[in-house]
């Protein structure tokens, strides 16, 4: 199966498990009260940020969206610190000055979770202009959602990557929705042929199938790397919660997002497929499943527990130096 | 030493980075000017020439045109930034900020507080501003106000080509994002700059007169009109300490209200639209801080709350001038309290 | 008569010197001046000094009041014997004024400017002014200082010597790029400065670091040196001001510069907004704080000072003076005790760390009178 092998598979395996478990507990947890904020999940999309990040380094940059907490662990942020910052400690990630939507860790290659919708294309631009000029052999890829696809700046960043000709990977996470108002209606054209229009290759894959994303992904961080400038990729795929926590969802269809569940789950599809050609056990499998249950119950636990951020904290990391 | 312009001051502030640090690299429309056209290279180097024959000596990768297309390129810088570059990246005039804002002040300026203080944005915008130049209201504002209000960007405001070296040289060096104004009249100014890179600090302010009945805070091409206002009225007894801030973010507030301690009296001349601008902020902070120090009212010179006008005639009356400051200064030191 | 009628002019002190405000006459009209005595205070943008009568005489007239500005050459006052008529000082006025807007355009264009000779790499800047013959004057300065701390001292040697005065590595306008920075080292460069401008011998005029650096060329090469003066001087003890060096190295602001300053005058009004800019922008050239570093180590390690060169002074048979500031808050003028009775030193009262410049004409004419 591609030249995945069996670490890869259970890495794979592992990190989806750990975004589902991770965004499943934070739904608890906020319903309960015990995350401030607004929270928006990445549920039922983890084949896309980790089908993609599977092919980069620390060296490559990531930028992000508002839903950005699958492609922090997908890039290797620390889900504790993680969750920490969502629970707006002292110790989060971010030092509880960020939150939900802005979670970054730059040693690790993630440009942040942005909570501007289309904020992120023009960032990578810059990463990969870095990479460019200083000659690191790194890529840059923006993940934006089919929301964010319609704002001038994605627009305008495609371009720009087009006429720098820079190791960039646009990833239009599509899940329907741009909040409440549907995708079908919102986006005009066609997400591969606006690529198309810009002069770089586009694909479309099913977002629900991890294999199809690694395989397009890999193609496409490939071309960049060896300095055949700018993709797309067009996944399609659903997320099982609303645009943010709390959300009604009164304009999804009825049983929606049951049918989504039961039916095109990126987990039980990757489980699925790599047991039955046998590639692993489904007793490794459930390993996998109760690690990440684990990890997640730790990392809750340790933030509830965790010290708020203080007084002087409120002044400091405006600036290096004023 | 020799005497150089405003803007060979800037080209040779950048110039003498871009050959010391290899990360340094600057970008903006037409920066270099020609690029896919059939003519000449370097063809214009930059709109106003001020990054003319910087492409030839350091190439196209480092001396990158763009498409007019200011949200991707000004966002590029702040990306590439973060990444490890040290971009300029000029936003031709400051009044196009309104197609790029949200890459200066979201982006950016947030990065290191969002981030928990592990980001280091080392960016310099480079941008023009001021009226002046019969360019009507879209390219004429000022705007530094807007800059100046949000934390996380540094504003420097040279005014003159001394200045404007050391404060350039600063702003690459300096590891946080800085917005760096440069004025379109003042572009053909001349003084003696030393052909040896130097840098002025941030929030020092320049003390260009010095007179013990009235403080003038003027800013950018403000501060040689106080200048003048100030060497006339010396010959008449009224002695004005004129202040540069240089830097309004971050602001030397200390300079500014031990002058107005000792002269107690505070003139603020400030080419921004009054509401919100340095101006009120000055006044507001002498008025907060050495209130019993004050002798007369606080004035403001500044233009009207309009936009630039394009008409000569408009456009001089919009433009605060000496006599309007000189006449601020005589009013305010007439009062002997 | 008129050959009785002398003018008194604005003087130029440095180069950058256009113009000058008169603050107050210490002459009364129709008084004896004597040559040297205080005449009247100016005003320049960088400081304010006494100007003394460069002639002696009957003051006839006041031209400029106290309060008035007026450009360098432009005529101040007349002094002129009793004999001579009211009329003849009023046409001499007359002509005065005539021809100084000629002259002022003419001084202008010959007006000396800074050169530069390379020496072991390093550029070196430095002023050449005086026409006379014989041997030249050579003024060194003192850390952070350069050659413009002798514009009150320039005008006036020049007028019977050649005098050069340059600025050391590091300093003014030269090379920042140091390599070698102690005492033997700046000395020696010194030497590589003369040879390269064919100065065979010189009369030295150091000014604290400078002093022990010309005193030091003086043990090592005394063929070199007609003489010394010595300004209060390093080399002649351990004392330093550490607070002044440490704080001059890393000052970078408006505020602190001033007071630094404040501590190398007696009277800190001396210190003019322009003086603490001068010296704020050297400070911000690259390098430059290297170089002061890589010297204060070399010269002034741990706050004291690295060499003490007076014990050797019975062996120096180049005849040597030494001028100290009563009030001097860098090295203490106390260093200038216990000397070789043939050092003939002059502590000067109410003075600081420099009487170069505080007390101009007297060390002008200790100079000249050394120099013969």
């Amino acid at each position: 199966m591609l030249q995945l092998s069996r670490d890869d598979l259970v890495h794979a395996y592992t990190q989806m498990c750990t975004i589902r478990e991770f965004e499943e507990r934070v739904h608890t947890e906020f319903a309960g009260g015990g995350i401030p904020g607004f929270v928006h999940l990445y549920a039922g999309e983890e084949a896309s940020g980790v089908g993609v990040c599977m092919h980069l380094a620390d060296k490559d940059c990531i930028g992000s969206t508002h839903r950005g907490h699958g492609h922090c662990i997908a890039k290797g942020c620390d889900p504790i610190a993680m969750m920490k910052e969502i629970y707006g400690r002292r110790d989060g990630l971010c030092g509880g000055k960020g939150g939900s939507m802005h979670i970054a860790d730059l040693s690790k290659g993630m440009m942040g979770a942005n909570g501007i919708v289309g904020g992120g294309p023009p960032l990578i631009c810059g990463a990969a202009l870095t990479a460019k000029t200083l000659k690191t052999g790194g890529v840059a890829v923006c993940f934006v959602g089919d929301g964010g696809s319609n704002q001038g700046t994605t627009l305008e960043s495609y371009n720009l990557a087009k006429v720098w000709n820079l190791p960039a990977v646009f990833v239009v996470e599509d899940n329907g929705y741009a909040e409440s108002t549907a995708a079908v209606w919102s986006v005009g054209g066609s997400q591969v042929k606006r690529a198309e229009a810009f002069g770089m290759p586009g694909v479309q894959v099913d977002g629900h199938d991890f294999f199809a994303v690694y395989e397009a992904a890999g193609e496409a961080i490939s071309r960049a790397r060896d300095g055949g400038g700018p993709s797309l990729i067009h996944v399609k795929l659903n997320r099982y919660y609303g645009h943010f926590e709390g959300d009604a969802q009164t304009y999804r269809g009825e049983g929606e997002v049951e049918e989504l569940r039961d039916s095109v789950d990126c987990l039980t599809a990757f489980r699925q497929r790599v047991t039955e050609t046998s590639l692993l056990e489904p007793a490794r499998l459930d390993e996998i499943e109760a690690e990440a249950k684990a990890l997640i119950d730790k990392a809750v636990a340790e933030s509830v527990a965790a010290p708020a951020p203080t007084e002087a904290d409120l002044l400091t990391d405006v600036y290096v130096k004023y | 030493m020799a005497k150089k312009s405003f803007r060979q001051a800037v080209n040779e502030a950048l110039a003498q980075e871009m050959r010391r640090d290899p990360t340094v690299v600057v970008m903006g429309e037409d920066n270099a000017g020609g690029m896919g056209a059939p003519g000449e290279d370097d063809a214009w180097g930059g709109v106003l020439g001020v990054t003319k024959g910087l492409m030839p000596e350091f190439g196209r990768d480092r001396v990158l045109d763009t498409p007019i297309s200011e949200s991707a390129f000004i966002g590029a810088a702040a990306g590439a930034a973060a990444t490890g570059l040290r971009p300029v990246a000029e936003l031709m005039f400051v009044d196009f900020m309104g197609v790029c804002f949200d890459q200066i002040f979201n982006q950016a300026g947030k990065f290191r507080y969002m981030f928990g203080g592990k980001a280091v944005t080392p960016m310099v915008v480079r941008t023009m501003f001021g009226a002046g130049f019969r360019a009507a209201s879209q390219h004429s504002q000022c705007l530094y106000p807007i800059f100046t209000h949000t934390p996380g960007l540094k504003v420097v405001i040279p005014s003159s080509p001394y200045e404007a070296k050391g404060l350039m040289i600063q702003s690459i060096r300096d590891d946080d994002p800085v917005i760096f104004f440069e004025h379109k009249v003042m572009y053909d100014d001349e003084e003696e700059v030393p052909d040896e890179p130097y840098t002025i600090p941030f929030g020092e302010a320049n003390v260009t007169r010095e007179g013990d009945d009235v403080t003038v805070v003027a800013i950018g091409r403000m501060v040689g009109f106080a200048n003048q206002v100030a060497d006339k009225l010396e010959g008449e007894g009224i002695g004005c300490t004129v202040i540069d801030p240089r830097t309004t973010s971050p602001l030397d507030e200390d300079s500014i209200l031990e002058s107005v301690e000792e002269t107690g009296r505070l003139v603020v001349v400030d080419e921004s639209n009054p509401r919100c601008n340095l101006a009120t902020d000055i006044a507001a902070l002498a008025a907060e801080n050495v209130f019993d120090a004050l002798k007369a009212p606080i004035r403001k010179v500044t233009p009207p709350h309009t936009p630039v006008p394009f008409a000569p005639e408009l456009e001089d009356l919009y433009i605060p001038s000496p006599e309007k400051i000189e006449a601020a200064v005589r009013d305010v030191a007439g009062h002997r309290a | 008569m008129s050959g009785d009628i002398q003018a008194i002019t604005m003087p130029k002190w440095g180069l950058a010197m256009e113009e000058g405000m008169v603050v107050a006459w210490h002459v009364e009209p129709g008084s004896e001046v004597g040559a040297g005595d205080d005449l009247l205070d100016i005003e320049t943008t960088k400081i304010t000094n006494v100007f003394e009568a460069p002639v002696g005489g009957l003051l006839r007239r006041q031209i400029v009041a106290a309060g008035e500005t007026v450009p360098v050459g432009a005529l101040l006052g007349v002094v002129a014997d009793p004999a001579v008529e009211e009329g003849e000082i009023d046409a001499f006025v007359t002509r005065f004024n005539e021809s100084f807007e000629v002259e002022a355009k003419e001084a202008a264009a010959a007006a000396p400017e800074t050169q530069v000779v390379e020496v072991a790499g390093l550029p070196l800047a430095y002023l050449r002014m005086g026409e006379a013959e014989g041997t030249p004057i050579l003024l060194i300065h003192g850390f952070g200082g350069d050659l413009n701390n002798w514009l009150f001292n320039l005008p006036s040697l020049a007028e019977s010597h050649g005098v050069y005065a340059l600025d050391l590595p590091g300093h003014g306008k030269s090379g920042k790029a140091v390599a070698k920075v102690g005492l033997e080292a700046l000395a020696e460069t010194l030497a590589g400065f003369m040879a390269a401008l064919g100065i065979e011998d010189a009369h030295l005029v150091g000014h604290s670091m400078g002093g022990a650096i010309a005193l030091q060329l003086a043990l090592a090469r005394p063929a070199r040196v007609a003489s010394l003066t010595l300004i209060s001087p390093a080399g002649f003890g351990p004392d330093i001001n550490a607070d002044y060096i440490e704080g001059f190295i890393a000052a970078e602001r408006r505020k602190e510069m001033k007071r630094l300053l404040q501590m190398l005058f007696a009277d800190p009004e001396l210190v003019s907004r322009d003086m603490v800019n001068d010296l704020l922008k050297y400070k911000r050239l690259d390098g430059v704080t290297a170089a002061l570093r890589a010297i204060a180590d070399a010269v002034f390690p741990d706050g004291r000072q690295a060499g003490v060169l007076s014990p050797r002074l019975a062996d120096l048979a180049v005849p040597l003076q030494v001028v100290w500031g009563a009030e001097d808050r860098i090295i203490p003028a106390s260093h200038a005790a216990d000397l070789p009775d043939k050092v003939r030193v002059h502590l000067l009262d109410e003075v600081g760390h420099m009487p170069q410049m505080e007390a101009a004409g007297e060390v002008n004419r200790l100079i000249a009178e050394i120099a013969g």
